[in-house]
């Protein structure tokens, strides 16, 4: 009874809690890093007054968003309107069990773990139409309306770089996909195993699809019309205060990290190092798996500060006009390669 | 057959999926119905992966609660239903309705009792399934669909791409005058020199 019940409950809820804790100091730190690169590249310094260089910033908004009062609208629909922060929270960080840091570190190693990330970032659309439903006011429900369009389109793009990716791979495992980038073009041509084996250069259109219909995906800049303040005021978070607004800006940073890390995985190798060598090797590969991610976080940084808001019908036409068609095309086209060179 | 923890996890996901199924037709507000009809899909979803048929459960997420459940959130959302006209006549139609939910029950029953159709062998018990351990169902279910049965899902395909196109057929109005339309590339294709006028304008005068 004990052993099968309590202990190995008893270890996911460990290995759970560890990864929960490191992901929202991580978190913390990521906001702080959005906000200095967003403040250099307007030669702004950006948060420097709590603790060195500002370095607590991201701890002192949290306490302030939880020490404020909450403010819940006396038309709104209660229950789920408190609900709302949690579902998108939640299902943000739900998607980071079958994420591997590392060889073999992922609390789920499910066969079918891209899937698994792909069906819940698809649900985190509910969190933000349950907000603007449930606020009862007209600039939440717009910036839902707008969300759900925005959301459902980009996840058909998303979804064929994915299925790009399976084809070169075989397998529906994050882990499995990291260690197919092991041998690739690089070695093709007899060269070592490094960098250049990884899939952002053998699918390099796919790779800039994914990388702008995540920015999609995850209401970014250039795309974040669902809360654009010049027309929507805050988009479905308008009425929301203290800590459920909190909970929504952390189920967002967290949706972002997830992208950049599925990124990662899907396209720059995971934990592998850049060269397959010495001095490369002798460091563990969480130390590079969170090297890559940042670098794809710091591009997401860059994005936001330099390229200026899309408008809402040029956002659609570029979702189904533009990538679809390429990413349809590019499917047919990659597994036709495959099946002729017989390269898997 | 499942044990151990996966046992416990699945009476937890049974008990909450039958629970909101029924606060589907039990609750007042129409889009409280829908949101549990979506977390009765969702525990649905848990169960098929506690059985092992994981494909199925990520596509029961992903097509039906990520894409159909929204469509359905937004219409349910963007009418505005009269609650007290619906429940009057509600009454009304209960006998049907039980009829209908009885004829399903015995139905599945049969169905799953299987001495009622016993057609020497049943279909199900002769075609092999393959082990888990040795082939993933995804690989499995793509073999099935993409090789033994391809014409057969082609068609199907083509029935629905004719469902899509005649759907499209019937919403699509001839394009009337007087539209303001976008012209992305005659946006596209503007020039500075053509767009923006230097003008020296006089002090006091104005342009």
């Amino acid at each position: 009874m004990f052993e099968t019940y309590v202990i190995p409950g008893l270890i996911i809820l460990l290995q759970t809690l560890a990864l929960l804790i490191a992901l929202l100091v991580f978190t913390a730190f990521i906001l702080y890093a959005d906000r200095k690169v967003w403040a250099a590249v307007q030669s702004r310094r950006g948060p420097n007054v709590v603790g060195p260089w500002g370095l607590l910033q991201s701890f002192a908004d949290l306490l302030k968003f939880v020490l404020k009062e909450p403010v819940v609208p006396d038309s709104a629909n209660k229950g789920i309107f408190l609900l709302a922060p949690f579902v998108s929270a939640t299902l943000a960080l739900a998607a980071w069990a079958v994420i591997p840091l590392s060889e073999g570190w992922a609390i789920a190693s499910v066969n079918v773990g891209i899937l698994y990330v792909f069906a819940i970032s698809s649900l985190e659309v509910y969190g933000v139409i349950m907000a603007g439903w449930a606020s009862n006011s007209k600039y939440p429900f717009l910036g839902a309306l707008r969300s759900a369009a925005q959301m459902v389109s980009y996840e058909v793009s998303i979804g064929f770089v994915i299925v790009t990716v399976l084809l070169c791979v075989g397998s529906l495992n994050l882990s499995d996909i990291v260690l197919a980038q092991r041998d690739g073009i690089g070695t093709y041509f007899g060269l070592p195993n490094t960098f250049l084996d990884w899939h952002w250069l053998g699918l390099l259109p796919m790779f800039v699809i994914f990388f702008i219909s995540a920015l999609a995906e995850t209401n970014r800049p250039p795309f974040d019309l669902v809360e654009a303040e010049s027309e929507l005021v805050a988009g479905h978070m308008i009425e929301y205060s203290s800590t459920p607004y909190m909970m929504f800006m952390l189920g967002e940073y967290i949706a972002i990290l997830l992208m950049c890390a599925l990124t990662t995985v899907l396209f720059l190798g995971g934990w592998l190092p850049p060269f397959d060598f010495a001095p490369f090797t002798w460091l563990p590969g969480v130390f590079w798996f969170v090297l890559k991610l940042s670098l794809v976080f710091f591009m997401f940084a860059m994005v936001k500060a330099f390229v200026p808001r899309y408008r809402y019908d040029q956002l659609m036409r570029l979702g189904w006009k533009v990538f679809l068609p390429i990413s349809l095309f590019m499917v047919v086209a990659t597994a036709a390669f495959l099946k002729l060179t017989g390269w898997a | 057959m499942i044990t151990g923890l996966g046992a416990a996890f699945f009476y937890l996901f049974a008990f909450i999926a039958i629970a909101s199924a029924f606060m589907v037709i039990a609750a007042r507000n129409p889009v409280h119905s829908v949101l549990y009809l979506i977390l009765t899909f969702f525990n649905a979803a848990a169960l098929f992966l506690l059985t092992g048929a994981e494909f199925l459960s990520m596509i029961l997420l992903v097509v039906y609660v990520g894409a159909v459940a929204v469509l359905f959130l937004f219409v349910v959302m963007m009418l505005d239903v009269d609650f007290a006209s619906m429940k009057r006549g509600a009454l009304e139609y209960a006998p049907i309705g039980a009829i209908v939910g009885v004829i399903l029950a015995a139905e599945l029953v049969l169905v799953l009792a299987g001495s009622a159709f016993d057609l020497g062998q049943p279909a199900t018990t002769a075609l092999p399934t393959p082990d888990p351990a040795v082939r993933h169902n995804t690989a499995a279910l793509g073999d099935i669909l993409y090789t033994d049965y391809i014409f057969f899902f082609q068609i199907a395909g083509l029935v629905l791409l004719v469902a899509m196109i005649g759907a499209i057929v019937l919403t699509l109005r001839p394009s009337r005058p007087h539209v303001k339309r976008q012209s992305i590339v005659a946006q596209v294709g503007r020039k500075p020199s053509e767009a923006i006028e230097v003008v020296d304008v006089e002090t006091g005068k104005g342009l």
